[in-house]
């Protein structure tokens, strides 16, 4: 749970997390955003489905893998929030696409 | 936007204060050089944002953050390009420099290679760390410095080193709120670190560190000496449990838990080159091998700033400089007379910035329960795999942390042993009694960050490779 200060506003940016309509603002990674949000967890491991969230924010841990546009396991705090984005949060591994 | 050339003299990786200075003073002093970054503005962690953070009153982050704009200024006006948005996954030995930008790879070839990957904070190990809630205090002071984000809600700070206690002096400044700081330093460091007081308050940490320290423990409750820390909750933290000493256990509420103990060098990069590396065993870290100018063991490639070992971000721009200084000697372009002449100012600045460290690296050594975790901590957060797990594998033979890859698959996951490496190390020297320089760490390899095989498959190809696969001649 984060909360914006309030003399840190900037440029609203609409997007969308698993299909809802979102709002962060510009300079925000998308794991900023999702943590700007609410959003507690944005994935469950591939091993045990354990919930996961933003733990290193540089990059490093890879804890925050969200989908982002229809791509999946990109690190949510490497990518820059634009606006229109389709986030989604990640659920376990990935299925085979036939 | 920089226009990028096929071709350079020098690539200096990362835009940290060492990057940015390295890659600053070679253009000035005529080399081609392009700086690549991962991040989408200059500045590294320390700096992070430094030149469109949110923040609008300076007093937040303090005067050491905004020291940063003197390096980016420079940096703009020097000529050399800047590559920001990049992600480097490889360097052969060949100096060709593997990297992916805005979803497209391509292969860029240089004739000297300056590391400047910075530090990354220490695996903090114990159990429940991998709990949504539980982050590190970089990952917060980044949310601060990037987003104007702040936590809320019960937030507790744990662990030891100067950047735990700047960021609760941040959190104050700008009203957020922390309900405690559980210090983890163990008691007995003190003593230890005794014998470096004197350098320590001779140096320009003590006024700023002291002064911090005192408003931060007026406005927070700490507690000091804590152990068998976890972290507690169903599907997120929700609560911190610990004991001072041997007395008995405190449970507190926390909605964010802000783990830290101290940095380590982000060393992926230079060890997938090739790059000889040592055990520190005072900052308990691998570090690569390099001389007085930084250079490694493989020709062409040197490492500047805390990658090269922690010194914090003052000496990492000298440290920056010196190694230009030295990739100028080395491209033919100042003889050793100029190199060293030139260098003498960046020294002695070095050496300032270098007094009192010894002290610090002493006291916040990370107590060995933090390091060396109980059976049920997980170790490797990519796999899920406990410090348990390790000890058994040891006792069937395992030797090292590049046999838990195939025993476990421990350091096989995405972020590539970045965050179980040195615990994974200690683990086993602590199982089998011998010294963390004998285990030994992960032999890793290129891409060292994951690249999709669309980017590879982006790859310009000559006619050569074309040859080589389908097999004409």
């Amino acid at each position: 749970m984060f909360q914006r200060l309030p003399n840190a506003a900037a440029e609203r940016v609409p997007f969308t997390i698993d299909g809802r309509p979102a709002e962060a603002q510009a300079g925000d990674s998308v794991a900023a955003a999702l943590l700007a949000n609410g959003v507690q967890t944005c994935r469950a491991t591939p091993v045990s489905g354990a919930p996961r969230a933003p733990y290193c924010m540089m990059g490093v841990c890879f804890d925050c893998l969200v989908t982002i546009d229809g791509v999946g396991n990109r690190q949510g705090c490497q990518v820059r929030l634009e606006p229109g984005m389709r986030v989604e949060t990640q659920d376990g591994k990935r299925e085979i696409g036939l | 936007m920089s226009a990028t050339k096929d071709q350079y003299d020098l690539a200096v990786i990362g835009a940290g204060p060492a990057g940015l200075a390295a890659a600053t003073l070679a253009a000035q002093r005529g080399l081609s050089t392009v700086l690549l970054d991962e991040q989408e503005a200059p500045g590294g962690q320390i700096y992070r944002a430094i030149t469109r953070t949110p923040l609008r009153n300076p007093g937040v982050l303090g005067p050491d953050y905004w020291h940063g704009a003197e390096l980016t200024g420079p940096f703009r006006d020097s000529g050399a390009d800047h590559l920001p948005g990049t992600t480097v996954w490889s360097v052969s030995r060949d100096l060709e420099i593997g990297l992916s930008r805005q979803g497209a790879a391509r292969i860029l070839p240089v004739k000297h290679v300056i590391l400047a990957t910075g530090a990354l904070e220490r695996p903090f190990p114990i159990p429940g760390w991998t709990l949504p809630g539980v982050m590190g205090a970089g990952a917060a002071q980044i949310l601060l410095k990037a987003s104007g984000l702040v936590a809320q809600g019960n937030v507790v700070l744990a662990g030891s080193g100067p950047l735990l206690w700047l960021l609760a002096w941040q959190y104050l400044r700008a009203g957020a709120r922390i309900d405690a700081i559980l210090d983890t330093t163990p008691r007995e460091n003190w003593r230890a670190a005794l014998p470096q007081l004197g350098a320590f308050l001779r140096s320009d940490y003590v006024g700023k560190g002291v002064r911090l320290l005192f408003e931060v423990r007026r406005k927070v409750k700490v507690y000091s000496g804590v152990s068998e820390l976890k972290a507690l909750g169903d599907g997120r933290v929700q609560m911190v449990s610990f004991r001072q000493g041997d007395g008995e256990e405190w449970r507190l509420p926390a909605d964010t838990l802000l783990l830290h103990q101290g940095v380590i060098p982000n060393i992926n990069l230079a060890n997938a080159i090739g790059c000889a590396q040592t055990w520190d065993e005072t900052q308990r870290c691998w570090t690569p091998q390099v001389d007085a100018w930084g250079a490694t063991t493989v020709p062409g490639v040197a490492v500047a700033g805390d990658g090269a070992g922690i010194g914090g971000a003052l000496a990492a721009e000298h440290r920056g400089r010196l190694a230009a200084l030295d990739a100028l000697l080395r491209l033919g372009r100042i003889d050793r007379v100029e190199r060293d002449r030139s260098a003498a100012p960046h020294r002695d600045a070095l050496e300032r910035a270098q007094q009192g460290r010894d002290f610090l690296d002493t006291l916040y050594s990370p107590a060995k329960p933090f390091r060396v975790p109980p059976d049920d901590t997980i170790v490797c957060r990519c796999e899920e795999v406990t410090a348990g797990q390790v000890r058994e594998a040891v006792a069937l033979g395992c030797s090292g942390p590049n046999q838990t890859k195939s025993f476990l698959r421990c350091g096989m996951g995405p972020c590539q042993g970045r965050l179980c490496g040195p615990t994974v190390t200690e683990v086993i020297a602590e199982a089998r009694g011998v010294s963390p320089a004998e285990v030994g760490y992960y032999r890793l390899r290129p891409p060292v960050k994951p690249i999709t095989l669309a980017e590879l498959a982006s790859l310009p190809k000559s006619e050569a490779d074309v040859a080589a696969v389908l097999g004409r001649h």
